[in-house]
């Protein structure tokens, strides 16, 4: 259905280890134990679902999975590299490398093209222009917006502006994508369309990781793990496939 | 390749604000202008004095009859005579010319214009020591001198003055107090001092000026120029003793005369005018500064308003030295575009101020490159801030800034 070369994990290789990883913010005398120590495994090619009601630690686990936080207790290894020790500028590196984000509000650069957003994480790679031009629009031929590449976000659809969101997060070929409630601000025709794109992808052997609190988002996914109180209450697989 | 793109977003985000950049830039627009023609305006002047300091000669000194006291009022009294000129010439290996002047300002006549003139009895090697050539016909000579002839060399504005021209007049009678005298010569023009404009004196040999016009022996100034083996501190004891000699001065008293070095009331007009430049382009670069200021208060606001792509540029993968350079880059961009263009108006300024308040304005490749640098650097040191406060904000923060 998908013909892409963008290379896709291969199963059975652990993408992510979570070591009773903890986070702890502190807000004068009071701490508040977003993560209580979780443990988790994903193994490439998987397609977990993060649920759990708000205050659960969802955001907080993605963001430590993304990169962007920094756990205080615990271990993370991203790809065989140890998280929980990197610089700054390290996680940055994570982050351009490992992680491809798509995000609820889009958060495209409005100033910028479709091809333009789609490049930025290969700038940061350092990448020639011509290079990136041919990836970009690669991956835009991916998510269905070859005849979209000059076009502004303002000058597009919801929909359209995800599935852009998407090209930019599949163009660094990254260990995995990480989406946090993808569909919440899309109508729901929208989202299917969005949810079919990400069984595609799935099945062109991607890593995906999908927070929501929608059970329909979650039904497409595998496997799916319950947080709460900063703690995995369940783990288990979607056994009908949904 | 990353220095390019970041160039273009830079652009990018100027030419998305055109106006309030354009506002934002007018502050660094100001002050460059204003440095370039201050320094201008600052170099002009110095390169003036320059070029009165060459038109000086070599090292003259000018002896002038001391101003003394009564009853509180100044009164001069005429000490030094013709007689002192002559001793000072005699046998001194510390000054290579003497010359007398006998000044007076006189009422000419030519034709019927009457003009009052400065007139200036002194000896033949007048122009040779104060750096003077002649236009038109000849100076006076020894014969002139010794035969007390009756002749004259105008300044070189004088014929202008007499409404005629330098060739025209040469040959013709003018009469000075009265007394016809044959304008053999005129001087070329030197221009102004400042305090004085030689170029409308006159000057009539000093035997003429002594025994057929003013009728004693006085002179005003005698002026030693010093003898290229000699320097000017041995010149002045050389003169003190000599006159103190010719004018019988006690042990212990006071001089009758005063010695003045030309070069150096020229040299301390120099430092005033140096420490003028610094002063006029000191308040200019606080124009610039207060400039920088308006950038950095810009940065700020764009900081700000740009956090969300700020953190959507961090969960991508940029640095916070990407974000740093990303702003520093807008920053110094800004000021160099302030820059280019307060260069040119500041150049415009000099050359109006030139041509309308007819200031001499020097704009130098030093000046120009001195504000291109001063704006690139007002560029880094009021971007640094913003860019600093943009690099370090927390992505996940930033992220959900609405």
């Amino acid at each position: 259905m998908l013909s892409h070369d963008i290379s896709p994990q291969s199963d059975s290789v652990e993408v992510i280890r979570l070591e009773d990883v903890r986070r702890r913010y502190t807000m004068g005398l009071t701490h508040v134990d977003a993560l209580a120590g979780v443990d988790l495994l994903v193994q490439g090619n998987e397609y977990l679902a993060i649920m759990g009601a708000s205050g659960s630690g969802k955001s907080t686990l993605m963001n430590v999975i993304g990169c962007l936080d920094t756990p205080t207790g615990g271990e993370y290894w991203l790809n065989g590299q140890h998280v929980s020790h990197m610089s700054d500028r390290e996680l940055a590196g994570a982050r351009n490398r490992e992680i491809g984000f798509v995000f609820q509000m889009f958060n495209l650069l409005p100033r910028h093209t479709a091809l333009a957003n789609v490049e930025v994480p290969l700038v940061y790679a350092g990448m020639k222009k011509k290079e990136r031009d041919e990836r970009a629009k690669h991956a835009l031929e991916i998510v269905g917006l070859s005849d979209r590449t000059m076009h502004r976000p303002s000058e597009m659809s919801g929909g359209q502006r995800q599935r852009v969101a998407i090209a930019r997060a599949l163009v660094t070929e990254p260990s995995i994508l990480l989406a946090d409630e993808p569909t919440g601000n899309l109508d729901s025709t929208t989202s299917r369309d969005i949810m079919v794109l990400f069984d595609d992808l799935h099945a062109a052997g991607h890593t995906l990781i999908v927070v929501t609190h929608e059970h329909y988002v979650a039904e497409h996914a595998k496997r799916v793990i319950w947080l709460s109180d900063g703690k995995v209450i369940s783990d288990s697989m979607n056994g009908a496939g949904a | 390749m990353l220095i390019t793109e970041t160039l273009r977003i830079a652009l990018l985000s100027i030419r998305g604000n055109i106006f309030r950049t354009a506002l934002t830039m007018l502050g660094i627009i100001i002050g460059v202008a204003a440095v370039i023609t201050m320094v201008a305006l600052g170099t002009g002047a110095q390169r003036a004095i320059d070029e009165q300091m060459a038109a000086l000669g070599g090292d003259i000194l000018s002896i002038q009859t001391s101003s003394w006291f009564s009853r509180g009022v100044a009164r001069d009294r005429q000490t030094l005579t013709t007689d002192d000129a002559a001793a000072l010439s005699i046998g001194t290996r510390h000054f290579a010319a003497v010359v007398p002047e006998i000044n007076n300002r006189y009422q000419a006549k030519y034709g019927n214009m009457n003009l009052n003139l400065s007139t200036i009895g002194t000896t033949p090697n007048y122009p040779d020591v104060h750096g003077f050539e002649i236009a038109n016909g000849r100076f006076f000579s020894a014969a002139d001198e010794a035969a007390r002839a009756r002749v004259v060399v105008l300044g070189a504005e004088i014929p202008a003055m007499f409404e005629t021209d330098a060739a025209a007049i040469i040959g013709r009678d003018i009469l000075i107090r009265s007394i016809p005298f044959t304008v053999i010569g005129v001087m070329n023009a030197k221009g102004s001092y400042g305090w004085r404009n030689p170029d409308d004196d006159i000057w009539i040999p000093l035997s003429t000026a002594q025994f057929r016009v003013t009728g004693d022996e006085h002179v005003e100034t005698i002026s030693v120029q010093v003898a290229e083996d000699s320097t000017v501190e041995l010149a002045m004891l050389e003169i003190e003793r000599v006159l103190r000699r010719e004018h019988k001065i006690q042990p212990g008293a006071d001089n009758d005369f005063s010695v003045i070095d030309r070069k150096q009331f020229v040299e301390s007009r120099q430092e005033a005018t140096e420490v003028f430049t610094y002063l006029l382009a000191g308040i200019a670069g606080v124009s610039l500064v207060v400039g920088g200021i308006g950038i950095m208060n810009i940065m700020l606001v764009t900081v700000t308003e740009r956090t969300r792509e700020i953190g959507i540029r961090k969960a991508l993968g940029a640095t916070r030295g990407n974000i740093l350079l990303q702003f520093l880059v807008e920053s110094i961009t800004l000021c160099l575009f302030g820059g280019i263009l307060g260069l040119l108006l500041g150049a415009t300024a000099s050359s109006l101020l030139a041509k309308f308040a007819g200031w001499q304005t020097v704009v130098t490749t030093d000046s120009a490159a001195a504000a291109f640098g001063f704006s690139a650097a007002v560029g880094i040191l009021f971007g640094i801030w913003p860019a600093k406060r943009a690099a370090q904000l927390d992505p996940i923060d930033a992220l959900r800034h609405e």
